[in-house]
């Protein structure tokens, strides 16, 4: 065998047993967000569904269900669209807690995480 | 002849960690902390502010996969309870009946119960979007699942992922007829 040939099988093996595992149904939002010098964003599904039906978001604030598709600029969340329909000092903490929501670690690509078997929809 | 023994024993050894890691890791916590989920930054400052899923996780009815938790028994239970809406205005829709799916080849009947999903979705997120609302109008085939539409828009993002196959091919065709009539009844009991 290859002499890094163990390495290299060890370090897949390793892969396997202890991938990296966001939170199932945590969804990153990384389209502007990075290129304009703040880290990307960080949605968990899991901490809002404890508070709001799936309705709230996606029927009563008509957020798209499709990671990528609400095209939303910090400007219009400020202004009171999107997460900033809630994230306004009154329903939830407001705009100002930049970093609660700008999260995540550099690189990450805008998309669902955590899913179990598929990685979610294939369809974008 | 040592030189194989040796890589013997050190894929015995690999393989045992294999199969016993998970075991030891899922045991000492079902979830990552957010630190180690490999999306969040460990230097981030929001860390230590946000909550660990585990916290408020661990306390709801626990299931095997997806986030861990059985979400239509925490909002039966009412161990949860999230809002409906946020203006008064808006109309809170609920339906009862079960559709069953029965084009399942050998696998067990489809049950889809309108209930579990209305509690927490509006009928404009399924109709006409992506489910014409008419028996046997739409098909679905679980290739179509796997690949994210259907049932799969939801289930495997957000909803119990798709490994779950039993909980979806919940009634065995012997007991079809009979699981039909019950759920009639329950229907007119709601
Ligand atoms: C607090 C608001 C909120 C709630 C409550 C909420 N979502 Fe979402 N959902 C979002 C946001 C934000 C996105 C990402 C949209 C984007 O990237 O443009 C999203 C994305 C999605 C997606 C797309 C995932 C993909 O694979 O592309 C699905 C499916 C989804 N949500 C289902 C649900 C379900 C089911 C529930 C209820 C259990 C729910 N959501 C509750 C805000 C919410
Ligand atoms: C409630 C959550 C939230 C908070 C709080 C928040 N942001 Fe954002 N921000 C977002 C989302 C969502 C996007 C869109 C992400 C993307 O796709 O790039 C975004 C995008 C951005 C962008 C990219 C350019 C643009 O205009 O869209 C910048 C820069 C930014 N935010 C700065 C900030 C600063 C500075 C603060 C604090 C004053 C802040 N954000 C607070 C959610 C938030
Ligand atoms: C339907 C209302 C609603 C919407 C829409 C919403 N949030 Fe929230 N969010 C909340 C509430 C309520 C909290 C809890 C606030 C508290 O604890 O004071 C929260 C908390 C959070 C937290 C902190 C979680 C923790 O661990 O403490 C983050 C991060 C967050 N939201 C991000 C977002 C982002 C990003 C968006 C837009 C994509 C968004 N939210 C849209 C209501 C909302
Ligand atoms: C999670 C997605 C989803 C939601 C939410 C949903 N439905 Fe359905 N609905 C379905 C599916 C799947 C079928 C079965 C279609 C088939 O047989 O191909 C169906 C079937 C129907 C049918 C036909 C039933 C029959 O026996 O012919 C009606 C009527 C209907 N839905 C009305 C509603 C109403 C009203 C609401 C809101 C209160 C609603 N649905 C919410 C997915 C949904
Ligand atoms: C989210 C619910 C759901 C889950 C989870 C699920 N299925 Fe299905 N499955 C369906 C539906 C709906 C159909 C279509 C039934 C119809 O149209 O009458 C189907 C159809 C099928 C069929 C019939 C042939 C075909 O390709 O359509 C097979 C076989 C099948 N599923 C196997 C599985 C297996 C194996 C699993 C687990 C790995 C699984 N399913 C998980 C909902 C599900
Ligand atoms: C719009 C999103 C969405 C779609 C589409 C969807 N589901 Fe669900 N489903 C949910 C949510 C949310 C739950 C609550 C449980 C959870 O989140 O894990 C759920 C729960 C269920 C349950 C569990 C009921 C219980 O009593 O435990 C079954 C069975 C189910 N879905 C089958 C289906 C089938 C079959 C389809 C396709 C015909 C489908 N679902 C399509 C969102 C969806």
């Amino acid at each position: 065998m290859h002499k890094y040939g163990r390495l290299i099988m060890a370090g897949i093996i390793l892969f396997l047993v202890f991938p990296l595992r966001a939170e199932y149904g945590d969804v990153v939002l990384n389209k502007r967000a990075e290129k304009e010098g703040m880290p990307p964003v960080i949605f968990p599904h899991w901490f809002h569904r404890i508070r709001f039906r799936c309705k709230v978001c996606h029927f009563e604030l008509g957020f798209e269900m499709r990671a990528g598709s609400n095209n939303v600029t910090m400007q219009e969340i400020i202004d009171g669209k999107f997460c900033g329909m809630c994230h306004n000092d009154e329903i939830a903490w407001g705009v100002e807690n930049c970093d609660l929501c700008h999260s995540g670690r550099p690189g990450l690509k805008s998309k669902i995480h955590g899913g179990h078997s598929t990685g979610g929809p294939g369809i974008w | 002849m040592l030189k194989i023994r040796f890589s013997c024993g050190f894929y015995t050894l690999l393989l045992m960690a294999t199969l016993l890691l998970p075991l030891i890791s899922s045991a000492a916590s079902k979830w990552k902390s957010l630190e180690k989920d490999g999306i969040h930054d460990p230097d981030s400052p929001a860390m230590g502010v946000l909550q660990e899923p585990a916290a408020a996780l661990s306390k709801l009815p626990q299931n095997t996969s997806g986030n861990m938790v059985d979400w239509v028994k925490a909002l039966e239970d009412g161990a949860i309870h999230p809002r409906t809406n946020l203006w008064p205005e808006t109309k809170v829709r609920i339906r009862n009946d079960d559709v069953f799916l029965e084009k399942t080849g050998e696998m067990p009947v489809v049950r889809f119960p309108h209930r579990a999903h209305t509690m927490w979705l509006d009928c404009k997120n399924c109709h006409e979007k992506y489910f014409i609302s008419k028996k046997g109008a739409n098909p679905i085939t679980m290739m179509k699942i796997l690949q994210g539409y259907y049932c799969g828009r939801c289930h495997g993002a957000v909803a119990f992922p798709l490994t779950e196959c039993d909980r979806c091919h919940s009634v065995p065709r012997s007991k079809l007829e009979k699981i039909k009539a019950e759920s009639r009844k329950a229907e007119n009991r709601k």
